[in-house]
């Protein structure tokens, strides 16, 4: 009788916690895992505006806590991570990107480095070749062997000496 | 080519010159994708009256001026006399945009500094602010007849911007 007291009492106990920690673990919809994760990865990929040098997944701002926000509604309401990119633009500008979109206006900024690195590349290539250009190759004569073979006969001999 | 070894220095002083123009921009103002577009709708309830709301629709037909601003902004605090100057020349309305604030709290900076507003709508969460760019109390926006943007200004407005850019701009707009 009493076993079964307690044991009522202990099942009790164990379902009240459980309750209770299910009530704890009813997140909002915010805590939604994947919409976290999606979220995360977009804002990894935005600059926060009022910490410039942060993204807007690290910073905590309150206009990053407020974006974010923004960010899970357009999330949970389906819309694709291009349609989200495009709200921040239409806001922000393409200064919110940390990656510049390809167009007219950004194509020195994508294509200069290259530029300048193939303008480094021919500069070089041409000095190469004028310097080669510039140092004659030599033919020697039976005296320069001579006073070659002269030369080297003295330097060994002088080394074998000491 | 005797002047080969100024190449270096030329393209140093080049250098120099793109270090110049890059150190002396504020960093701070970003251009708004906004200007020269239609000016975002919205509608939320006023500052003093909750009853009544505003939106931008309302003022299709003469160009206007939209001031973001907080009691707990401090430069919006600073802001507020060249505003309260503005509001006197009658130039163009000006609506505020309580950016999330307090209701008493603004409502008792309005009654401590003077009112330039027409009327200031209340932006409790912000919501507003985002539609419209904000990322920094204070703002500025020139908007005209049509409800387009013509003008943005971060950062508190001063005598000399007034006098030199948004009071010639409204009387253009006019």
């Amino acid at each position: 009788m009493l076993r079964k007291t307690i044991q009522s009492l202990l099942l009790s106990f164990v379902l009240l916690c459980s309750v209770s920690v299910s009530a704890k673990d009813a997140a909002p919809l915010a805590d939604d895992p994947v919409i976290e994760q999606r979220l995360i990865v977009i804002s990894e990929e935005m600059r926060c505006l009022v910490c410039q040098n942060e993204s807007l997944a690290g910073s905590r701002s309150d206009l990053a806590n407020d974006l974010r926000r923004e960010i899970r509604i357009l999330i949970t309401e389906g819309k694709t991570d291009e349609q989200i990119r495009n709200f921040m633009v239409e806001r922000y500008g393409d200064f919110v990107l940390y990656r510049p979109p390809v167009k007219p206006i950004t194509w020195l900024l994508w294509i200069g480095p290259f530029v300048i690195l193939l303008a480094g590349i021919i500069s070089l290539m041409v000095y190469l070749r004028r310097r080669n250009q510039a140092v004659p190759s030599t033919t020697l004569s039976e005296a320069d062997n001579r006073r070659i073979d002269a030369l080297l006969q003295d330097a060994k001999s002088s080394s074998t000496e000491k | 080519m005797k002047a080969k070894f100024l190449i270096p220095l030329i393209l140093f002083v080049i250098l120099v010159g793109f270090l110049a123009v890059g150190l002396n921009r504020d960093p701070q103002e970003i251009p708004s994708p906004l200007i020269g577009k239609q000016a975002p709708a919205f509608e939320v309830p006023q500052l003093v009256d909750p009853q009544k709301t505003f939106s931008p629709e309302s003022m299709k037909g003469k160009p206007w001026i939209l001031n973001v601003w907080a009691s707990w902004c401090v430069a919006c605090r600073d802001e507020h006399p060249v505003l309260v100057e503005l509001a006197k020349l009658q130039v163009a309305p000006i609506i505020g945009l309580d950016y999330k604030d307090k209701r008493d709290d603004a409502i008792a900076m309005l009654a401590r500094q003077g009112n330039p507003y027409l009327l200031s709508a209340f932006d409790a969460n912000g919501r507003v602010g985002i539609d419209y760019g904000v990322y920094g109390v204070p703002e500025t926006y020139v908007i005209d007849k049509s409800g387009v943007i013509r003008f943005k200004h971060i950062g508190p407005i001063t005598m000399e911007l007034l006098r030199n850019k948004i009071i010639p701009l409204l009387d253009q707009l006019k």
